[in-house]
């Protein structure tokens, strides 16, 4: 069984062509000449922290011996991939783009990347990222800011920045991110390439260095729709060190998704086209709707009420949960060690040492949350309202919508250094972090350009429903290739 | 109710983190400006609203209550600082030589 042509991603044609006897290692090395020629290294757009291509050279050849040994159907034969470095690699160094973890080499894999390698796929480098996952820009890093290739000047979102640039400047065509609170949406929004978080529970996190537990999952970015499910397709699935992971079925997404949307019922939640979203972001998503539409769909304005409490809710819970992981951190265990007076001072000096300003406001605001006093004022009310939130969601999907539609960010890519303050930065994932509260299935798709940046539109489905919004998805995309097409 | 100073050093003496006297101003101004915002939540009708604990709690199975083996790519011996007798080995911090505690 095979995708029409017109929707195969290029990850899928790749890996046809190498099972058919085309080098592996051919497509490694153009993935490592792209990065070359765009200027992906610290030096230039900062989009790779860590590669190194004599090892995935080796690692394609194996792929190319399995292929010979009759392993005839890899999903992802000599696909290059990238994947951030706050997922564990035992090939590459997983530093979280933190100091702390300057050269850490994790003696295990994370499950995502071993069911990557499995069909097949070459691990070319490690992508920046805002440190730990905390940040929608990719500033802040420990290793410097991740430009955007559409523009420099730019940055690409984050925390995911440098997957979603991997993706965009053609270095690969998928790459793995994280989303706590829309760490691939958004970027995938900036970038113009796809992003899906799948349902809280659909990848296993076992390898994912942990921010907020409750919230984190790992995601995909594809070049294009196809691109991003077939890398979900793949990782997917129960598993056994991941005890959050869910023990359902893995759908086929890519072929139960269909290409059609006749009959579905497209919820657009008015709270997520307030009066100020950008003009030219409100037009391209009426424009998507339109698309939709005239495809037989049918779209339905509806409600969530407490969208506007997301953002107080979210940056709650997600520092408190941060606040414990990130305890771990303490000179004894990994990487950087300082001294200090006796083990309190040595545990001061290491992680006030390790920690960039953004993680140790981070870890301070959790800290504070979680105390004596302050812990029924802030963290069990923001755990009661992430309960009004989710509930928001179960009842637009029981009373008849499909999906829902929105822009997956309220503006496009900003220049890099223009958001100082850090709630006005939060705000960047005020579309996208209700999904992550609610557990529920999202998706970007670029759907169009405004003032030569791109634009996201977004899907939401209900829980394990990613089959039904991929269907959307594809649907949307084939009008969207065809209207842009010369 | 506002953050001080006093309660900035006492929650990163929680965290273990060590803060510069010239730092705490800055921290002091950061947090309350954030805090400001998630104070809107204080508004919000919650009685009887049950907190969330678990977003996955539907979908998690338990499994059988013992370890499970890791999948480590290499032995221990090979990227731990040094092992003696099965036992792991971590570098000697001052107060250990302070209490004259042997190796």
């Amino acid at each position: 069984m095979t995708l029409p042509g017109s929707v195969e991603g290029r990850a899928a044609r790749l890996a046809t062509a190498v099972c058919k006897g085309a080098p592996a290692e051919d497509a490694i090395g153009r993935s490592y000449r792209r990065s070359e020629e765009i200027g992906a290294g610290a030096d230039g757009l900062n989009i790779v922290l860590w590669q190194d291509e004599r090892e995935a050279q080796e690692h394609a050849r194996s792929v190319a011996h399995r292929i010979d040994e009759g392993e005839s159907k890899l999903p992802l034969a000599g696909v290059p991939v990238a994947i951030k470095d706050n997922i564990a690699t035992t090939t590459l160094p997983t530093t979280c783009g933190s100091r702390i973890l300057e050269g850490y080499v994790s003696p295990f894999e994370a499950t995502a990347v071993a069911r990557l390698r499995a069909a097949g796929a070459v691990v070319v480098g490690k992508t920046n990222c805002d440190e730990f996952a905390m940040g929608s820009s990719t500033e802040h890093s420990a290793y410097g800011p991740t430009r955007n290739p559409i523009d420099p000047a730019r940055v690409p979102g984050g925390s995911s920045g440098g997957s979603a640039a991997a993706v965009a400047a053609g270095i690969v065509p998928i790459a793995l991110g994280s989303e706590t609170g829309g760490s691939v949406r958004q970027p995938a929004s900036f970038c113009g390439v796809v992003g899906i978080k799948p349902t809280y529970g659909r990848v296993s996190r076992y390898g994912l260095v942990a921010f907020a537990s409750s919230l984190d999952q790992i995601g995909v970015f594809g070049r294009t729709v196809d691109d991003a499910a077939l890398a979900l397709e793949v990782i997917a699935g129960r598993d056994t060190l991941d005890s959050t992971s869910a023990d359902r079925p893995v759908h086929r997404y890519r072929y139960e998704a269909g290409t059609t949307v006749k009959g579905l019922v497209i919820g657009v939640p008015k709270e997520y086209f307030p009066a100020s979203l950008d003009p030219g972001i409100r037009e391209l998503c009426e424009r998507a709707l339109e698309i939709l539409r005239g495809l037989g769909a049918t779209t339905r304005e509806v409600s969530l009420p407490h969208t506007d409490l997301a953002i107080p809710t979210y940056y709650i819970i997600a520092p408190a949960e941060a606040s414990s992981n990130l305890a771990r951190f303490d000179g004894v265990r990994y990487g950087l060690r300082m001294t200090g007076d006796g083990l309190q001072g040595m545990y001061e000096a290491t992680r006030s040492s390790g920690f960039g300003a953004e993680v140790t406001r981070r870890i301070l605001l959790g800290t504070y949350v979680l105390s004596a006093g302050y812990y029924d004022a802030y963290y069990r009310k923001a755990q009661e309202v992430r309960s009004l939130i989710a509930q928001d969601f179960l009842d637009v999907f029981a009373a008849g919508v499909d999906v829902l539609f929105t822009p997956t960010t309220p503006t496009t890519a900003f220049p890099l250094g223009a958001k100082s303050d850090p709630y006005e930065m939060y705000l960047s994932d005020i579309f996208t972090a209700t999904a992550n509260l609610a557990g529920v299935p999202a998706m970007s798709l670029p759907i169009g350009m405004v003032e030569g940046l791109p634009v996201g539109g977004q899907f939401i489905a209900p829980h394990f429903g990613e089959s039904r919004m991929l269907g959307a998805a594809y649907a949307l995309e084939g009008v969207l290739a065809t209207q842009a097409a010369p | 109710m506002p953050v001080t100073p006093a309660d900035v050093l006492h929650i990163a003496a929680l965290a273990r983190l060590g803060v510069a006297p010239e730092r705490v101003p800055s921290l002091v101004a950061e947090l309350n400006g954030i805090l400001a915002h998630m104070d809107t939540l204080s508004a919000a009708k919650t009685r009887g609203v049950v907190p969330v604990s678990s977003i996955g709690a539907a979908a998690q199975p338990l499994r059988a209550d013992g370890g499970l083996p890791y999948p480590l790519a290499r032995s221990l011996e090979n990227f731990v600082p040094s092992m003696r007798e099965g036992l792991l080995l971590v570098p000697r911090l001052a107060t250990h030589e302070e209490a004259g505690e042997g190796a």
